[in-house]
């Protein structure tokens, strides 16, 4: 095996449960992606932000045994976006890439995916994280449209002349993928109506959620700046131009602003606005994760160990519940109790998610029936739950955003000096997913 | 019928094409040569007296189809009959390809210029291969001479008049795209189908492309109109008395339609006077030296990852060029503007250098990596200092953090204008590790870097370094490492007369143009403000001039400091300084370049460089020297000896 040591890094072997560090991430400013296309796609992205960060390590990008990237909407020629952004990072021609799509927590999953290669000593250095350039959504033709085009291809000249009396209809519209992207096919909802839903089961009324909003915003201005939101690394465009903070982070946003917005997805009656939901957005996060053999022969230092992830899933009307459906049971299997959880990040889809799981957890009924075990009938404390503002103020690049609060978890968790810290999301369709994090000694 | 000479082979394949393969024997290069013309010959003898279904001539050469005429051979071409000899081998034996009565093909990949190219021109077709090394062009002017061989015949008739003058008056080279496009080659193909190609194309029977009729009027009846038009065309700078060969050039073709053997060699324009003449020999000269600087950097350098400190002028013009030739770049600078800007400007380097290759220009820009802290040190095979200061005790601190920062088997390289090696490297465990780096802003896009180091133990690191300049695109120039190196301490007592002369009342844009008349790519005043004044003064101080001029020393009281400040001697505006023309006393230039010619002198008994043509290649590359004259040691000695 010995010719294979120089072209694959490490030696196959079959060692298992080996322990996975997080030793270093960072992530793009999140960009708003507003209405048109973005200056960056998403693997412009993906290779900015890499490369930053592979320039900053021991090791030589070609040095790593696997690249694995989330992402839930690639544009049509990106795709396995991770081998394009490999190479375009100059990882080489012999890292292995793949790419992962789990909705909201695609970035989550190739965390996972990259965990699970290590834990199996299938690899011992991954680098793993998320992009979404949601500004730059495909447009996608309607099944009219193509079914159109089908004919006219193979018509002839008389039946193309009827075939353009049809071009006009309203059926033949291309939607965006954005737009698709949002929209829950197993619910049959768009996401935010999801939200309306959950809002309306647990009573929580808009005051509840403007505040969640507000605090989120005043959280991540305090973040940026006291230079808490140092995972950031700069992008630059084409122009020139450069590209430091979230877009979304605005020290402006008060009450009144919250309060004067009109509900978007149920427009006449909901309580779901644009400012009480994540904004979406076009950015990229890697982590670089590591076992104990790589700590060793590259001389790194780790920021935090990954103990355990877990995902559920639920009746996709529920999806915002995913968080405590896939974070009770972690924390029941690791012997540990909501108290034992320093900082948590509850990725915020919508403030009507985070505050129904935060009012499910809190009802020990609700756990006994729902998840079969016992939560003790107590919820995280609001002042341990996104310490540095959420996806609200932040952006929600779908992919990035797993990669996102990881990575801040693992910062802010040394910074605080929390022992444990769970960062967890839900997922469009009725899934949701969480890590547990342990701070190295 | 296989047939095997000293330095081209035939074979006919299973379809009856015949390949001609040349391989000139004992060179990196089809040097056309007279025996390698003379093999050909009987090859085309027996080709006339036995044809095949078609003809493919290619190379063996990894280097390319063929650089052109052998240089050698030119030289030893003294007497007008030795001159008309090297014009009529190559002319007869293209024009019996021409003749030959079956489908020829000339597959081009890799260098086919000069001669080689009138070669390719003799031929029915022409496939051109994609790759980077593919260059085609008839760049005769560029050392006073003119195609001679059919090329200013061919090249007309297949592309039209206009773009033919403006190709063999410039010199210019076109790529394998370029090439297509301009209508000189029939396809454009990937390597892994040349062969296929060719054979395809030669066989196809189809018609070359016919001219458009504006363009068959051009090479007619408008004949003598467009070759006005197009000496009119020709850059200032390009007098007839300094540089006849573009003027021999339309005169010729004009008179003989580019049958060169049917001017007098009397005349002025014949190849025999050209041959004679001093430009000529003196272009011909700088060519051969510049040809020695590029072979001084044929060595292996081992860089992949380059870390420029500072996104400045320089830093950013070292990192873009670095990451157009392939090189991946970490950028530190704390002002993240500056990286941001640097980006940018890469950015429209990248759709200048790829305007069809959407792929090239976003690998170019992925290869330079924004660093603002400086991490990329750690890894990097050479680090660049290029900090924006001039403040030595500052450049030494960098210096040494950076050399306790850098991998042991790292290169380190300080750019630096006016100060000098040994006081920049102080501060370091191992001077010895440090090269100086110097890339002369006197003219945009300078083809040339001093490399400069200290001591003995220097030698690999000098070498390594010239190895990368080169892999830069650029000549190097190994120079010794005392303040201003060749180039700025050259010019530095030129510039400070310059700046004496408008203290006597000169204007400045008068004393510009007296030395642009005199042939000076650049005006000295001019140079001074993209040099810096306060860089100049330092430079001044660093070589003991101390008597400065008032215009210099006023202007950098008052904070004028050139290009940089957006004033100084000039008010500069997008880069380019606004002025109006005026005359200058008689004797300015004389008085000029005798100052520059001193310091010349001065600077090679300082033993800064080798040897005195050195000198001279340094001052044309770096310093916009005009070429005709041979470069300021030769200008002198020429000079002296006509007094």
């Amino acid at each position: 095996m010995d010719h294979l040591k120089g072209h694959y890094g490490h030696e196959a072997s079959a060692k298992v449960n080996q322990a996975v560090y997080i030793v270093d991430a960072a992530r793009t400013p999140f960009l708003e992606a507003g209405g048109r296309p973005g200056p960056f796609s998403a693997a412009d992205l993906a290779t900015a932000c890499g490369a930053q960060l592979l320039a900053r390590q021991p090791f030589a990008p070609d040095e790593l045994d696997q690249v694995i990237l989330g992402c839930s909407s690639p544009a049509p020629d990106e795709t396995n976006i991770a081998r394009l952004a490999s190479l375009r990072m100059g990882c080489g021609d012999r890292v292995p890439a793949w790419t992962v799509q789990r909705n909201c927590a695609s970035g989550l999953q190739a965390l996972d995916c990259a965990s699970v290669e290590i834990a199996l000593g299938r690899a011992d250095l991954v680098l793993a994280g998320g992009v979404d350039a949601m500004s730059r959504a495909p447009l996608l033709l309607s099944d009219d449209f193509v079914e159109w085009l089908s004919a006219w291809r193979s018509a002839g000249a008389v039946q193309r002349l009827r075939l353009l009396r049809r071009l006009y209809s309203s059926r033949l519209a291309p939607a965006t993928g954005l737009e698709r992207g949002l929209n829950d096919p197993a619910a049959g909802l768009l996401q935010g109506q999801v939200a309306e839903d959950l809002a309306t089961r647990f009573a929580i009324s808009r005051d509840e959620q403007d505040a969640w909003a507000l605090r989120s915003h005043q959280r991540a201005a305090a973040a940026w700046s006291a230079g808490r939101l140092d995972e950031i690394v700069p992008l630059v465009g084409p122009d020139g131009r450069l590209h430091v903070a979230d877009a979304g982070v605005d020290g402006d946003v008060d009450a009144a602003g919250l309060a004067s917005l009109k509900p978007c997805f149920d427009r006449k009656y909901g309580n779901v606005t644009s400012g009480n939901s994540a904004r979406p957005g076009d950015g990229a996060g890697w982590l670089v994760l590591a076992s104990a053999d790589a700590l060793e022969r590259h001389a790194l230092t780790p920021l935090v160990r990954i103990v355990d992830c877990a995902w559920a899933a639920l009746d996709p009307v529920a999806t915002g519940l995913g968080p405590v459906h896939a974070t009770a049971p972690m924390l029941a299997r690791n012997g540990l109790t909501i108290d034992d959880i320093g900082l948590w990040e509850v990725n915020e889809a919508f403030a009507a998610h985070v505050l129904a799981c935060l009012q499910a957890w809190s009802d020990a009924d609700w756990c006994r029936e729902e998840l079969g075990i016992d939560c003790g009938g107590k919820a995280p404390p609001h002042s341990r739950i996104n310490i540095d503002g959420g996806a609200i103020a932040l952006g929600h690049p779908v992919a990035a955003s797993g990669a996102r609060i990881v990575m801040h978890l693992a910062a802010a968790m040394r910074r605080e000096g929390a022992r444990h810290g769970v960062a967890t999301l839900c997922i469009g369709g009725g899934q949701g997913g969480a890590m547990l994090l342990e701070t190295v000694a | 019928m296989n047939h095997y000479g000293t330095h081209l082979r035939i074979e006919r394949d299973w379809e009856g094409v015949a390949w001609l393969v040349l391989d000139r024997a004992g060179a990196q290069a089809n040097w056309l040569s007279a025996t390698m013309l003379d093999e050909l010959g009987e090859v085309v003898g027996m080709l006339e007296a036995d044809p095949p279904s078609g003809l493919i001539i290619a190379s063996a050469q990894a280097a390319g189809f063929s650089p052109g005429a052998d240089p050698d051979e030119i030289d030893a071409a003294v007497t007008p009959q030795a001159a008309r000899a090297l014009v009529a081998r190559g002319w007869a034996v293209f024009g019996r390809i021409a003749r030959l009565p079956l489908p020829t093909l000339a597959l081009i990949r890799g260098h086919c210029l000069g001669g080689g190219l009138e070669l390719a021109l003799a031929c029915d077709y022409r496939v051109v291969v994609e790759d980077p090394a593919t260059r085609l062009g008839l760049p005769q002017v560029r050392v006073g001479l003119v195609p001679a061989w059919g090329g200013m015949r061919r090249l007309p008739a297949l592309v039209g008049p206009s773009l033919a003058l403006e190709l063999m008056l410039s010199g210019r080279e076109l790529t394998a795209r370029g090439a297509w496009k301009a209508g000189l080659a029939d396809v454009c193909v990937p390597p892994r189908v040349m062969e296929a190609a060719a054979r395809a194309v030669v066989m196809s029977g189809r018609h070359s492309r016919h001219l458009p009729w504006r363009e068959v009027l051009k090479a007619t009846l408008l004949r003598r109109f467009v070759a006005a038009r197009a000496r009119r065309a020709l850059a200032p700078q390009l007098r007839a008395d300094r540089y006849p060969a573009p003027f021999a050039l339309l005169e010729l073709w004009v008179r003989h339609g580019g049958d060169t053997l049917a001017e007098p060699d009397e005349s002025p324009a014949s190849m025999a006077a050209l041959l004679r003449s001093d430009a000529t020999r003196e272009l011909r000269r700088v060519s051969a030296l510049h040809e020695r600087l590029r072979r001084g950097g044929r060595v292996a350098h081992g860089v992949g990852h380059v870390h420029v400190v500072g996104a400045g002028v320089v830093g950013g013009e070292l990192a873009i060029l670095c990451v157009a030739n392939g090189f991946r770049v970490t950028l530190q600078d704390l002002r993240q503007e500056a990286i941001a800007a640097v980006i940018g400007h890469a950015a429209q380097r990248a759709s200048e250098l790829h305007p069809d290759d959407v792929p090239a220009r976003r690998e170019l820009l992925d290869r330079l990596v924004p660093d603002g802290a400086g991490h990329g040190v750690r890894r990097a095979d050479l680090i660049i200092e290029a900090a924006v200061t001039v403040d030595v005790a500052a450049k030494r601190a960098l210096l040494a953090g950076l050399e306790s920062r850098a991998r042991p088997d790292a290169l380190l390289a300080s750019h630096t204008a006016c100060l000098a090696l040994a006081d920049v490297a102080a501060g370091m465990h191992a001077p010895a590790r440090l090269v100086g780096l110097h890339l002369p802003v006197v003219q945009t896009a300078t083809p040339l870097v001093e490399v400069a180091a200290e001591g003995p133990d220097a030698a690999d690191a000098i070498a390594r370094a010239s190895g990368f300049v080169a892999a830069l695109g650029k000549l190097p120039l190994a120079v010794a490492g005392t303040p201003g190196f060749l180039i700025n301490a050259v010019l530095a007592p030129y510039l400070l007369e310059a700046l004496r002369c408008i203290d006597e009342g000169v204007p400045a844009a008068a004393v510009d143009h007296a030395m642009r008349e005199a042939g000076m790519a650049v005006g000295p005043i001019e140079t001074v403000d993209r040099l810096g004044l306060d860089v100049l003064q330092l430079l001044a101080c660093g070589l003991g001039l101390d008597s400065l001029p008032t215009a210099l020393s006023e202007a950098v009281a008052a904070g004028r400091l050139g290009l940089r400040s957006g004033r100084g001697l000039y008010e500069w505006r997008d880069g380019v300084p606004l002025r109006d023309a005026g005359a200058a006393p008689d004797g300015v230039a004389e008085r000029l370049f005798a100052r520059l010619g001193a310091a010349a002198r001065d600077a090679l008994s300082r033993g800064i460089v080798r040897d005195a043509d050195l000198v001279d290649a340094g001052l044309i590359a770096g310093a916009g020297y005009p070429p005709y004259t041979g470069g300021p040691m030769r200008h002198a000695a020429r000079h002296e000896d006509r007094t």
